[in-house]
């Protein structure tokens, strides 16, 4: 094995900088030594969509890159997205409101994915919201919960000029 | 390939930091990408779009935006699925593959880079570093669809067809490939010839379909049957051939 490498990068906006096994992925990273736990791992294997965080303004798998390679850059987690005050941003209340979630497993994923994907997206249809969201497994809800939250998330966003 | 535990290499080289390996370049007729390029750079790339449509028309398919915001395109050429996109648009196109070992470089054709199933003909120690596509000028037209269980799920079947045509409506050249049916992408090579020389008014596409199936021995496994694959590919292939043959006439000659 080598030596540890050290790793620093801005985790929901504190800097985090650690000396970590050059293969340990930026997922591990985040729940073990950022303890940024909301960060979930279904299949460790992309499919899932559980683990999904915001590296440098994109949507991406964090168990499919290793910690060294997200050095240097800002992620954002379920963890990252509420206000300071522990207000939750609009597509968390959107969620809540619209029952988008149930066992809960699946929801930071979720709520990562369709922050990033409503930034660059602003006013998607029905058919292009159930596109964006086929990287993302949930095995509770049946979906119509989440695609109405989607949908009133772009709404209110829409209507507080962008999403936070 | 290591987190499904199919590969363990002892040594791990990262190439995100070999900024000249993201490049997409307009040379000559041809389009050069550079390996790392990013797959949701080329399917938002208007140079991409304008010069090889097939990518563009590709990109979409390729899992989810997530995947595509880190996937790029030299990683899914080399990783060879017999299921992926871009491998199938290469082997479509004719692309040639540029490989560079400290034995010096190399260029590979489409047609002998894929060997079968995650297997090309990338020495061990050589280091695919851009893909050379032919740019077809002219009156031309493509489509690439491909059928999966679910948006994002890899494809059972899937088809990569470009159509040129002369200063009328025959049929110059034609390129049919295609996903999914064998271990690797295959052309339609019985079908590109019953194509070339045919006025789009008299391309008989069902047939098209079956030509194209018939000389292939189509994968059996847990996600579809050989009968399906071929059912599911031939009515694919005809539904593309129409839909490139349209596009191409719908290019204004000059």
């Amino acid at each position: 094995m080598t030596d540890p490498i050290e790793v620093a990068m801005v985790v929901n906006g504190a800097e985090h900088v650690a000396a970590v096994e050059a293969r340990k992925t930026l997922a591990d990273f985040l729940r073990e030594d950022c303890l940024t736990t909301g960060v979930h791992l279904g299949c460790e294997q992309g499919a899932c969509g559980a683990c999904t965080v915001i590296l440098d303004g994109q949507a991406v798998r964090s168990c499919l890159l290793f910690a060294v390679q997200a050095s240097g850059s800002a992620v954002t987690t379920a963890e990252g997205l509420a206000g300071a005050d522990g207000s939750l941003n609009v597509v968390q209340e959107a969620f809540r409101e619209c029952h988008g979630l149930q066992c809960g497993f699946c929801t930071p994923g979720l709520v990562v994915t369709v922050t990033a994907y409503l930034a660059d997206h602003p006013d998607p249809g029905r058919d292009e919201i159930r596109s964006a969201l086929s990287g993302n497994l949930c095995r509770c809800t049946g979906y119509q919960g989440i695609i109405a939250a989607v949908e009133q998330a772009a709404v209110i966003a829409a209507l507080q000029g962008g999403i936070s | 390939m290591m987190a499904l535990r199919l590969a363990r290499p002892e040594h791990l080289v990262d190439l995100n930091g070999v900024t000249e390996l993201d490049s997409v370049q307009a040379i000559d007729g041809l389009l050069r990408i550079g390996a790392m390029t990013r797959q949701f750079v080329v399917g938002a790339d208007s140079t991409v779009a304008d010069q090889v449509p097939l990518l563009a028309l590709a990109t979409p398919y390729i899992g989810h935006f997530q995947i595509r915001n880190r996937g790029t395109v030299g990683g899914s050429v080399a990783h060879a699925d017999p299921s992926a996109e871009y491998p199938t648009v290469v082997v479509a196109l004719d692309a040639e593959l540029e490989v560079s070992s400290t034995r010096g470089t190399r260029r590979i054709g489409a047609a002998e880079f894929f060997e079968g199933p995650m297997m090309t003909a990338l020495g061990p120690d050589e280091l695919l570093t851009a893909i050379r596509f032919p740019v077809w000028a002219g009156r031309s037209g493509f489509s690439f669809r491909e059928v999966s269980r679910r948006h994002g799920d890899f494809a059972l079947v899937g088809v990569a067809v470009g159509i040129e045509l002369d200063e009328s409506t025959t049929i110059r050249r034609a390129a049919i490939a295609l996903l999914g049916v064998e271990g690797r992408p295959r052309r339609a090579p019985d079908a590109e010839a019953a194509l070339v020389g045919t006025a789009i008014s008299a391309v008989d596409a069902g047939e098209m379909g079956r030509l194209a199936l018939k000389p292939l021995r189509a994968t059996d496994d847990i996600h579809a049957s050989a009968e399906y694959r071929r059912r599911v590919g031939a009515h694919l292939v005809s539904q593309a051939v129409e839909e490139a043959c349209r596009r191409a006439s719908e290019v204004d000659g000059d």
